[in-house]
């Protein structure tokens, strides 16, 4: 199953955000408009990856095109909101940090399996998601959340589960009436 | 009105309204919109409609904090009694009230359950009968937005069309009527206030299925419609402004101000000519009793020693399971089908139902659109991740099924809302206690419910994995009966045009004053029950 950027519009929209012209952002572009400016909300490359990599670990391995749908999707996300990108990028920062020191590597430089099963050692598994929390209550907030949420509550990966109406997302007084797929 | 906002009273106006809710509103613009002059006190905060869709967001992901932030001091409260009452998950405090967090299915009355009495030698009978609200209902309908289809053939009468189409059956509706009409049982549409198509400056529903606890498009009715419209007409709406109490003249027979409290930490009195309380069926007894005088030892308006008793709610019976197909749950978060063929007759038999007999409460039965997890709300707070997630959302979603019941308890004077003096709330005034427990025909009848839930379940073909009865049932979030009306100063508060037997000025609109509850939700009877009183209160002015 194919991931696009259309797809992660779609679950930008559900959330009320709607970018002009209907069309895309990119992190290239997002730190354009904020003039390049450090403290804006664009994730550096770093962090960019380091987000791709968590994606790519909480989403089924038969989605593909992750990197661009999270693109998509948290530009979208944390543009004008300079407090939830905080948030992410210090999510971010304190998983590379765990990454360093206890597989002496970067995140997203790490194979599956040791990303999987970092998340867990950090015990993102059973945090409660919690903003304001300890560090495993913010990743699974900040991270596993965000990013479960963009999915599941989105047709993207209702549809893999067999509702491409989910909850969170205006599809409409059709599908509810609508027989399963024979 | 933002946290600098002027909450200063007015002067003397002609009605004061405390709550806003759906009763305090829609009296609020109707007498506005009469050319009255009214103020409404209500003691939540407005809820911008921009923040709705992330509190659509916070409903579904975990950790955000409470959607409509009730609980914390403010709003502490006791249990006692056999059965906890989970109090603030039954109500909203904000511009709108309760509604915020609604569900919107509102249904009238049946006749039967304004002569309780009469019919069963039960309860009560209500000193005012269908007829009378007959064209009330058909007003708040309109008021309202109801969506609905003339297909119910154990409605009670009615002449005018809904003011929009209903929800067509859901897909399980269809699975469901399949089943129930091999035994007889009949099936039909259910009216919600939800917008089918664009109303009143409103757009139809899009199906964002999160309609309890909000819909973030607008579709779902809240009485912030009213709110809007009252203050369009030139009323003031202030908020955060928890009333205290009413003070009364001297001889204590008109009541002069609403004292209220703001955030800032002083308090106003706001004088007025008519009063009325419509701050649901728990805070406005609590507050007739917090303003007890000299004159009224025993809090105001309760001569009758009544005020606060005869509490009750519809509990909720169910029962559901799985099926060997997809049954398409959780596209939308309302009900688009019940059966209302045993309310008047809970034990009466059909085809394949065996009869009952007993006497029984009334109880209506629902489809249910959102049987099981919804995949996102699981996948949020899940253990796993990755393939072994999707396999898990697999496995928990797309074949469960099942269905729901309401069904109406007695009035009984021990079940009551009382002050508890031991335990204050932010402004230290002594919170609500509850003392609830349910009666043996109530539990019967739930009996009974779960009794043709499961023969049409088996019927079906379900493999029953739940079970909702009279050990685990729980309240509906109606709250009724503790300021009933009658004719009778000895056995009830308000009179028939629900002002209060001891009080010249004041009125009660809400579900407080319901003598019986039957077992439809219970909003659209507060509703038209306020439009009359409006214009009782309109026409001593
Ligand atoms: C989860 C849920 C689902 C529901 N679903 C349905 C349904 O499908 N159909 C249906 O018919 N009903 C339903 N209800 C019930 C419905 O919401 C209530 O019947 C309705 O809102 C009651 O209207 P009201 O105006 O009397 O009170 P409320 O809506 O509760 O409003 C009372 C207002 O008064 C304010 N207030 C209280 N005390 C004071 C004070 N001292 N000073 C100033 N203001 C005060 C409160 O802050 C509140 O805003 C549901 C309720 C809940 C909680
Ligand atoms: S499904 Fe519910 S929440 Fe969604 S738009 Fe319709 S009424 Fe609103």
């Amino acid at each position: 199953m194919e991931l696009t950027r259309r797809d992660a519009l779609a679950a930008l929209a559900a959330g009320g955000v709607v970018l002009g012209g209907g069309a895309a952002l990119t992190w290239e572009e997002l730190r354009a408009e904020e003039g390049g400016n450090r403290d804006g909300a664009a994730l550096d490359d770093r962090e960019v990856e380091t987000l791709a990599a968590v994606a790519t670990a909480l989403y089924p391995s038969e989605a593909t095109g992750v990197p661009a749908f999270v693109e998509t999707y948290v530009v979208g996300r944390i543009r004008d909101r300079r407090a939830y990108a905080e948030g992410v990028k210090s999510a971010l920062s304190t998983l590379d940090s765990y990454a360093e020191s206890w597989y002496g590597g970067r995140y997203a430089a790490l194979d599956g399996g040791a990303r999987d099963g970092l998340l867990r050692e950090v015990g993102v598994a059973t945090a409660e998601p919690n903003p304001d929390g300890l560090d495993p209550e913010r990743l699974r907030y900040y991270l596993v959340n965000e990013l479960l949420y963009a999915f599941y509550a989105s047709p993207a990966g209702g549809r893999l589960v067999g509702i491409e109406n989910p909850q969170g997302y205006p599809g409409g007084t059709e599908s509810y009436r609508r027989g399963p797929e024979r | 009105m933002n946290p600098g906002a002027d909450r200063r009273p007015s002067d003397r106006v002609d009605v004061c309204v405390v709550g806003s809710g759906p009763a305090g509103a829609l009296i609020a613009a109707a007498l506005a919109e009469r050319g009255r002059d009214v103020v409404v006190l209500e003691a939540g905060r407005r809820f911008d409609p921009d923040e709705r869709l992330e509190q659509m967001e916070r409903s579904i992901r975990p950790g955000g904090g409470a959607v409509w932030e009730m609980g914390g001091e403010r709003d502490a409260f006791t249990s006692t009694g056999e059965r906890r009452y989970p109090l603030n998950a039954a109500r909203v405090k904000g511009v709108g009230g309760s509604t915020l967090h609604w569900q919107g299915m509102v249904m009238r009355l049946h006749e039967s359950d304004f002569e309780r009495r009469s019919r069963d030698g039960v309860a009560d009978d209500w000193p005012i009968g269908y007829r009378d609200l007959r064209p009330y209902y058909a007003r708040a309908e309109a008021e309202l937005g109801v969506a609905g289809a003339d297909d119910n053939p154990f409605a009670p009468p009615r002449e005018e069309p809904f003011p929009m189409p209903g929800f067509r059956p859901s897909y399980a509706d269809s699975l469901f009527a399949e089943a129930c009409g091999r035994l007889g049982v009949v099936t039909h549409s259910v009216p919600n206030a939800r917008n089918s198509e664009p109303y009143d400056g409103r757009g139809g529903c899009v199906g964002y299925g999160t309609c309890k606890p909000v819909c973030p498009s607008g579709a779902k009715y809240t009485a912030e419609v009213h709110v809007a419209r009252a203050e369009e007409a030139g009323a003031r709406v202030v908020d955060r402004a928890p009333v205290q109490r009413l003070e009364h003249d001297r001889a204590g027979e008109t009541v002069e101000a609403a004292v209220y409290a703001t955030p800032d930490g002083r308090t106003y009195r706001q004088e007025a000519r008519r009063f009325v309380v419509a701050c649901g069926g728990v805070e406005t007894p609590r507050l007739l009793l917090l303003s007890k005088s000299e004159k009224h030892p025993d809090g105001l308006a309760n001569s009758s020693g009544l005020v606060g008793r005869y509490f009750m709610d519809h509990l909720f019976a169910g029962m559901g399971g799985r099926l060997d197909e997809p049954t398409r749950q959780n596209h939308v978060g309302f009900i688009t089908s019940e059966c209302h063929q045993f309310y008047d007759d809970p034990g009466r038999a059909t085809a394949g139902i065996p009869g009952a007999d007993a006497d029984f409460a009334p109880l209506k039965l629902e489809f249910l659109n959102y049987a099981g997890p919804s995949p996102v709300e699981m996948a949020l707070s899940a253990d796993e991740w990755g393939d072994d997630l999707l396999a898990s959302l697999r496995e928990a979603y797309g074949n469960e099924i099942g269905m729901g019941a309401l069904v109406g308890q007695l009035p009984r004077a021990e079940n009551r809302i009382t002050l508890d003096p031991s335990r204050t709330d932010d402004r230290g005034n002594p919170v609500p206690a509850i003392r609830w427990r349910i009666d043996g025909r109530t539990r019967r009848t739930i009996e009974r419910a779960n009794e043709i839930q499961r023969a049409i379940l088996n019927e079906l073909g379900v493999e029953i994995t739940w079970t909702v009865g009279p050990e685990n049932t729980g309240p509906a979030f109606h709250h009724m009966g503790t300021t009933r009306m009658g004719t009778d100063p000895e056995e009830s508060v308000v009179d028939p045009e629900l002002r209060t037997h001891d009080l010249d000025n004041l009125w009660i609109a809400s579900s407080s004053v319901f003598v019986t509850g039957g077992a439809m939700n219970p909003t659209l009877t507060i509703a038209a029950l306020a439009l009359r009183a409006a214009e009782r209160v309109d026409a001593t002015l």
